[in-house]
């Protein structure tokens, strides 16, 4: 096939591949995208879409569950069951309608997706294997967005019965016994989900807590909420593998002691890690950052018009950061004068309750050396919160305490993740807690309680 | 209503364009008759161009600086009733015999061009870099300490970036030290105090303000550039006992009547320059590198340089070899005096064949003087001090002053100069030569 030549060359279709390549289209640049699956990366095909869809699915069902007990608010139902391959089907439709959303996307902004697995044969060379053969294309610049992929652990080698969070987003049965290893928010959200559907469900985590990158103020409304579920957690306590009859795990407790946990699938989500093999990357000169690409924050690399964006550039490995960093990198390509220069990268668990973490919590700010204030505003004192049984979970607002200009924006409870774009704004803009105290926030709203936790930082609460 | 069209007039003898510098009306503006629209600059005269309607402002048919020819649409206006549009439109394709040059169709856009309506139009048109000029508060905010990061919305971070700012070195006045937009355009234009002021309250400006070169100023480096470096200069400098020329001139000026001017030392100079190129005629000249012909002159015809508000001018003393001292100083006077406040006529700008530049008091020691192209000798006069000459075994006081000449080296040997410019030593130092005809 004739050698493609282009002005940027992006491997990888993912949320940061496919925005820098829209962005790139938007600027007139000659663009290519590379990638063998439809476009959208892990995000849309096996990651933050697929997983929402279930763990709705996975709410829906619960909730019509809980009515047919003696629900409190009146309503009822008969037993209500659920089919998971219809679930499933329902999740693929709207994967599709997203990757078509995509592919649509790329189309209008004249970007050109070459569709197969794509391999740098040098620093501005990349041959992919499409179905029609092999097709060169040669690029003045490259985008690496190669993402990540599921860590896999040598003891317990993913199979029929040990999976990655791609399998377990596509099951034909819901597992009657289900042992997630590692307490991660992948491991959690799905964990919770599957309980909900209706399987018994035992975490794993060697620390010492759940989710661990959290502050324990923060996972403590979930902890409680995987008690109520009946999810069983055990902390302090490593997986070993399979035992000998391939019936469950293999785990040992702290004190060495050993036990066997019964289990249909061993869902393994001990992390994600960059994907730096199978494109090309030996054929290439760059300075690496441990298993990452290094970047600067430009996302230039080591060598002259190559950048990296997304999971293959290190942490924290979310969406919203690669197409950020997509976007920026275009921009630089066409001429602009950019730089990663964001305050905060939201960061989102969808566990039951919600997890949302903006900027600095109150140790992160201490350990950098300001004096703060903190002021934190509790769910159960807000009316719309009891209005929706969700009670749990509070907001955190952290401030320096000299100037009140906020440093972070923690928030755990039922629906909280909606109001990561306000905390996210807060801190782009520079607000001080005056400023969140002096916004109107609408009654009867959740997001009353990002105001009066400001408030309480402030000394003057007015709900508590 | 129609629209009016009025075009570049005829400014002046054989010019076939000139530069627009100044628009006097914006577009949307009314303009009554006679009010001034545009100002346009020929080789040396500025002219300003009146509406011969009322009408409102429609279209300029060029910008600031940029040469258009004459007769070219030079504005439009929309008029109560037909305008002249079409008039306008229909008379030119009338225009017979296309190579020759078309005469200008008279219509009643032609303005006439008055005398007194001519005067001197800015040079500089000023370009600031930030559009909007905002009320800079006078408070600078608190500095931040050593290392913190700046805090300013993802906006004006973006607006920093585009304007290659770096916000480590902006002062933030909003609250928390935030960089506010009106912080970043008080940075932009250079007001506002660095964010880490030193002790000494001296404060870097990084202003730069960007200054379009048009006009007499463009006219006047595009010489300067050509002369340089077509001409081959060489200085020679020489002092000059002009203690005698000093009592001359003292006494002449005591004695001199109601309507003769006073006598500066240049009417003298200019005249020991009509007096030594007698000599040496071929440094009354003007050479023609191009075509390689040296047309040496007559008459002299003396440029003598002067400094406007606007810049450099030269206007021209003509047929200096036929005008005494006294009259000599007052065409000077009145020559310079028309250069200042632009009333100067283009051939009063022209034409000269030798040039002869002073600044008087603060001449200095020694100059080097440019040679005003296409001549082949200047001469620089500087200034006038008492010093000590050994003289008859004794050191005495003396008025002495240097004068500074430079050369075409093509066409004027360093022999032949340092002969002319002692000859001129000579006169000077003994005026009565400089009367003495034979």
């Amino acid at each position: 096939m004739k050698p493609i030549t282009c002005k940027v060359l992006i491997l990888g279709a993912g949320p940061g591949g496919y925005v820098a390549a829209i962005r790139a289209g938007q600027l007139g640049l000659d663009t290519v995208i590379v990638d063998g699956q439809a476009p959208g990366g892990t995000c849309l095909n096996v990651g933050c879409i697929p997983s929402k869809a279930l763990i709705h699915a996975a709410d829906e069902f619960e909730k019509a569950v809980h009515f047919a007990g003696n629900s409190p608010i009146g309503v009822s139902v008969q037993k209500p069951a659920i089919d998971i391959t219809k679930t499933v089907d329902w999740k693929d439709g709207i994967v599709k309608r997203l990757n078509g959303g995509v592919a649509g996307l790329l189309r209008k902004n004249k970007v050109k997706l070459v569709e197969g697995w794509g391999r740098m044969s040098d620093g501005k060379t990349c041959i992919v294997k499409t179905d029609t053969g092999e097709q060169s294309v040669i690029a003045e610049h490259v985008i690496i967005a190669t993402g990540s992929e599921a860590v896999e652990l040598p003891f317990l080698k993913f199979n029929d019965k040990v999976i990655s969070s791609t399998e377990a987003l596509s099951l034909s049965d819901i597992p009657s016994d289900l042992v997630v290893v590692g307490g991660g928010y992948i491991g959690l959200e799905l964990g919770i989900a599957m309980r909900k559907m209706g399987a018994n469900v035992t975490v794993v985590e060697a620390m010492e807590r759940i989710l661990p990158q959290y502050d324990a103020e923060l996972t403590k409304p979930v902890m409680k909420k995987l008690e109520q579920l009946g999810v069983t957690v055990l902390l302090n306590t490593k997986a070993l593998g399979e035992d000998s009859k391939k019936t469950g795990l293999k785990i040992e407790f702290s004190d060495g002691s050993e036990d066997k946990i019964k289990a249909d699938k061993i869902l393994v989500t001990v992390g994600r890690r960059p994907k730096t093999e199978g494109w090309g990357l030996e054929e290439m000169d760059l300075t690496m950052d441990g298993t990452f690409v290094q970047v600067d924050d430009q996302s230039k690399t080591s060598m002259r018009n190559v950048w990296a964006i997304g999971d293959v550039t290190g942490e924290p490995m979310l969406a919203h950061r690669a197409m950020a960093q997509g976007e920026m990198v275009a921009e630089i390509i066409a001429g602009e004068n950019r730089s990663f220069d964001k305050v905060c990268i939201p960061a989102v668990c969808f566990t039951d309750p919600e997890v949302v973490v903006v900027g600095l919590s109150p140790d992160e700010a201490k350990a950098a050396g300001y004096e703060i204030k903190t002021g934190m505003f509790p769910f159960a004192a807000n009316g719309r919160s009891m209005t929706m049984e969700a009670e749990e979970g509070f907001v955190r607002v952290v401030a320096r305490a000299d100037n009140h200009l906020v440093l972070g924006i923690q928030a755990v409870g039922g629906g909280v993740s909606e109001l990561s774009a306000g905390f996210a704004f807060a801190l782009e803009m520079g607000a001080r807690l005056e400023d969140i105290a002096g916004t109107i926030h609408a009654h009867p709203t959740q997001s009353e309680g990002f105001q009066e936790a400001a408030l309480k930082a402030l000394g003057h609460a007015l709900h508590i | 209503m129609g629209e009016y069209v009025i075009k570049l007039p005829d400014v002046g003898e054989g010019v076939a364009e000139a530069e627009v510098v100044e628009w006097n009306v914006a577009i949307g503006d009314m303009v009554k008759e006679d009010q001034t629209l545009a100002a346009v600059m020929t080789d040396k005269a500025t002219v300003e161009i009146p509406s011969p309607v009322i009408g409102k402002v429609i279209w300029f048919g060029g910008e600031i600086g940029e040469t258009m020819a004459v007769g070219s649409p030079l504005i439009k206006l929309e008029v109560e009733g037909e305008g002249n549009a079409d008039k306008v439109a229909e008379e030119a394709p009338k225009a017979e015999a296309p190579a020759e040059t078309k005469p200008e169709p008279k219509t009643e856009a032609k303005p006439e061009v008055k005398p007194e309506s001519v005067k001197a139009a800015p040079v500089q048109a000023t370009v600031s870099h930030s559009a909007p000029k905002v009320a800079v508060s006078t408070h600078a905010g608190p500095p931040r300490a050593a290392g913190e990061k700046p805090i300013a919305s993802p906006a004006v971070r973006g607006r920093a970036k585009d304007n290659g700012v770096d916000l480590k070195f902006v002062r933030g006045t909003g609250p928390a030290g935030r960089i506010t937009h009106e912080d970043l355009d008080a940075y932009l234009i250079g007001n506002a105090a660095p964010v880490a002021a030193s002790g000494s309250g001296l404060v870097a400006n990084t202003d730069v303000e960007e200054i379009k070169v048009i006009g007499l100023r463009r006219k006047i480096a595009n010489k300067m550039q050509d002369t340089k470096r077509r001409i081959p200069h060489f200085a020679y400098v020489e002092e000059v006992d002009v203690d005698e020329l000093e009592a001359l001139r003292a006494n002449l000026n005591k004695e001199r009547r109601e309507d003769q001017p006073k006598l500066t030392l240049l009417p003298f100079i200019m005249r020991a320059l009509v007096v030594a190129m007698r000599d040496y005629p071929q440094m009354n000249a003007r050479y023609d590198d191009e075509n390689e012909v040296f047309y040496q002159y007559g008459g002299a015809h003396l440029g003598i340089a002067a400094q406007t508000d606007k810049g450099l001018i030269v206007p021209v003393v003509t047929h200096a070899e036929a005008r005494d001292v006294w009259d000599c100083a007052r065409e000077v006077k009145r020559l310079s005096d028309a250069a200042r406040n632009g009333t100067a006529k283009r051939e009063e700008l022209t034409g000269s064949t030798i040039t002869i530049t002073s600044l008087g008091p603060i001449g200095g020691i020694v100059t080097t003087p440019v040679i005003n192209h296409p001549e082949v000798a200047i001469l620089g006069i500087n200034k006038i001090a008492v010093r000590p000459v050994w003289r008859d075994g004794a050191f005495v006081p003396r008025k002495m002053m240097n004068l500074s000449g430079s050369f075409d080296h093509r066409m004027v040997d360093g022999w032949d100069a340092a002969n002319f410019i002692q000859r001129i030593k000579s006169l000077l130092e003994n005026p009565a030569k400089l009367f003495m005809e034979s």
